[in-house]
């Protein structure tokens, strides 16, 4: 990062020269992240729009950061994109240069900070907004750090969304979230609540499955991180589909 | 004013060549070897902290003989130079030939510099290809000069006498504990002919595997992985069994 302010400075997010006005570009749409004992899973919508069209429908928001973390980004695509790959570069630099592997912690922070730097382009509606997962391996527990525009840090404990179909994900995981999940149950938490946001947010992409496009799912536990493969995503989806065919709102929680 | 005396500049190229030879003589060897699945290095460093051999890229690894400080530097240097690239580029785009160019380049013109001691140091660049025939190997003296190596390369102190002693005996295709059994051989034998044991505590070992489904390539080998891999093997048969089964080692996250 230094090495590169010092050399390349224009290639560095935060030292672009802004455009005038409010820019189009496509916009990423629905994080959703959730721990459960053992680890915690991160998954986003396949979406991202353009003003009211759908600029791209199997779009990828859903990163690992390094081989314990994972970021999910929410906002302008393009920006967000290389965000997460100098985010990536700069975690392996210092684990190269170092040899050892940055904090959580530290992991969070660094994101804060270049959050922060994109504070110009944001306020011109080319935000970035991400949500930041990853095993913690000196508490052993997964844990979620959710961002704003300011690049403001706060970790959430549970469950945690980002996008324009968060609140509609929030809500759908906070009836349904328990803190004894399985691994198992937590992929299925949050495809619902992806289900859920799709359902009443226009921006965010349900699973496709004419196109067999699905939401893409991560585990991060203390093996690390792993993706859902297309095989067992699509399972997931479908069984979630299936049910909602009988029941078109999702499962319901009890009243008392 | 006294009159400096005249040196001529042959005599005065070969006293630094001498003064960084005799630098790299001081450190202990390291071997860079070609095995079927990849590139292993291996030397003997008592040190925990310190290493010799570190990863500069998902492909491409470095090894140094010599002045710890010295070649640390560089080694951030291939770093940030194989980070750069691979950002502004492309991951595909980092290749073990560039940075040994970049290498040479430095240590080329820090050897030749009036005003810069020359670095006391040997490095060896390898970078693994998908297959055996993609695998490169650069050894890169003091000098600045680029030495293209196949198969296996020695540097450091007894660098010479442990190269032909390796010449003799590596070939293509052996398995990871064939070619770390030689690997550990060749440092062990000396010029008098008698043999020293180096236990395995005192080895440090690294691999650029092929077969690693992660993206980077460079692992560590250490601790009870390293003693399996060390272990004798006791006959013919037990040796065709070790071949077909166990030579893989498996990633221990460490």
């Amino acid at each position: 990062m230094d090495f590169l302010s010092a050399h390349s400075p224009e290639l560095l997010p935060g030292n672009r020269k802004l455009p005038e006005g409010i820019v189009e570009a496509p916009h990423g749409t629905t994080i959703v992240a959730a721990t459960f004992p053992g680890g915690v899973v991160l998954a986003g919508d396949r979406r991202a729009t353009m003003g009211n069209m759908i600029a791209q429908r199997d779009i990828e928001k859903v990163f690992p950061a390094d081989e314990y973390s994972a970021v999910g980004i929410a906002g302008t695509a393009g920006l967000a994109v290389e965000m997460v790959k100098l985010f990536q570069l700069e975690l392996e630099h210092f684990e190269k240069v170092e040899g050892a592997t940055l904090s959580l912690e530290g992991k969070a922070n660094r994101l804060s900070t270049m959050i922060r730097s994109n504070l110009g382009m944001a306020m011109q509606g080319l935000a970035v907004v991400p949500l930041f997962a990853g095993w913690d391996e000196a508490k052993e527990k997964g844990r979620i750090f959710s961002y704003d525009v300011t690049g403001g840090r706060s970790e959430e404990h549970g469950y945690a969304a980002t996008g324009s179909g968060s609140i509609f994900a929030r809500g759908s995981m906070k009836k349904l979230y328990r803190e004894d999940l399985t691994e198992e149950q937590a992929t299925t938490l949050v495809v619902q609540a992806l289900y859920d946001a799709a359902d009443d947010d226009s921006a965010t992409g349900g699973p496709d499955l004419a196109r067999r496009i699905f939401p893409i799912v991560t585990v991060i536990t203390d093996e690390g991180f792993r993706r859902l493969s297309e095989a067992e995503s699509s399972e997931l989806a479908r069984k979630v589909t299936d049910r909602r065919l009988e029941q078109p709102d999702g499962p319901r929680a009890a009243l008392l | 004013m006294s009159t400096p005396f005249y040196v001529s500049p042959q005599q005065a190229m070969a006293d630094r060549a001498e003064y960084a030879r005799k630098g790299i003589a001081r450190g202990r060897s390291l071997v860079v070897l070609q095995y079927a699945d990849g590139i292993v290095f291996v030397g003997e460093n008592p040190s925990r902290a310190l290493h010799k051999f570190s990863e500069i890229y998902d492909r491409i690894g470095f090894a140094a003989a010599g002045k710890y400080n010295e070649y640390e530097n560089l080694r951030i240097g291939g770093v940030r130079y194989a980070d750069l690239r691979g950002y502004t580029y492309d991951r595909d785009d980092v290749t073990a030939r560039g940075l040994a160019n970049v290498y040479a380049q430095t240590l080329g013109t820090i050897f030749s510099s009036a005003g810069e001691k020359p670095y006391e140091v040997e490095l060896v660049v390898a970078e693994v290809g998908t297959t055996a025939a993609g695998d490169q190997i650069y050894r890169l003296p003091h000098d600045g000069s680029i030495v293209d190596e196949h198969g296996s390369v020695a540097v450091g102190g007894n660098a010479e006498q442990i190269s032909s002693y390796l010449d003799q005996r590596h070939r293509d295709g052996m398995t990871l504990p064939e070619a770390l059994k030689l690997a550990v051989q060749a440092l062990s034998s000396q010029a008098n002919g008698s043999d020293r044991e180096i236990p395995a505590e005192r080895l440090e070992v690294a691999v650029l595997d092929r077969t690693r489904s992660q993206q980077r390539k460079f692992k560590r080998i250490r601790g009870r992985q390293l003693a399996r891999l060390l272990e004798p093997v006791p006959s013919a048969d037990a040796q065709a069994d070790a071949v077909s089964n166990d030579e893989v080692p498996e990633d221990d996250a460490e």
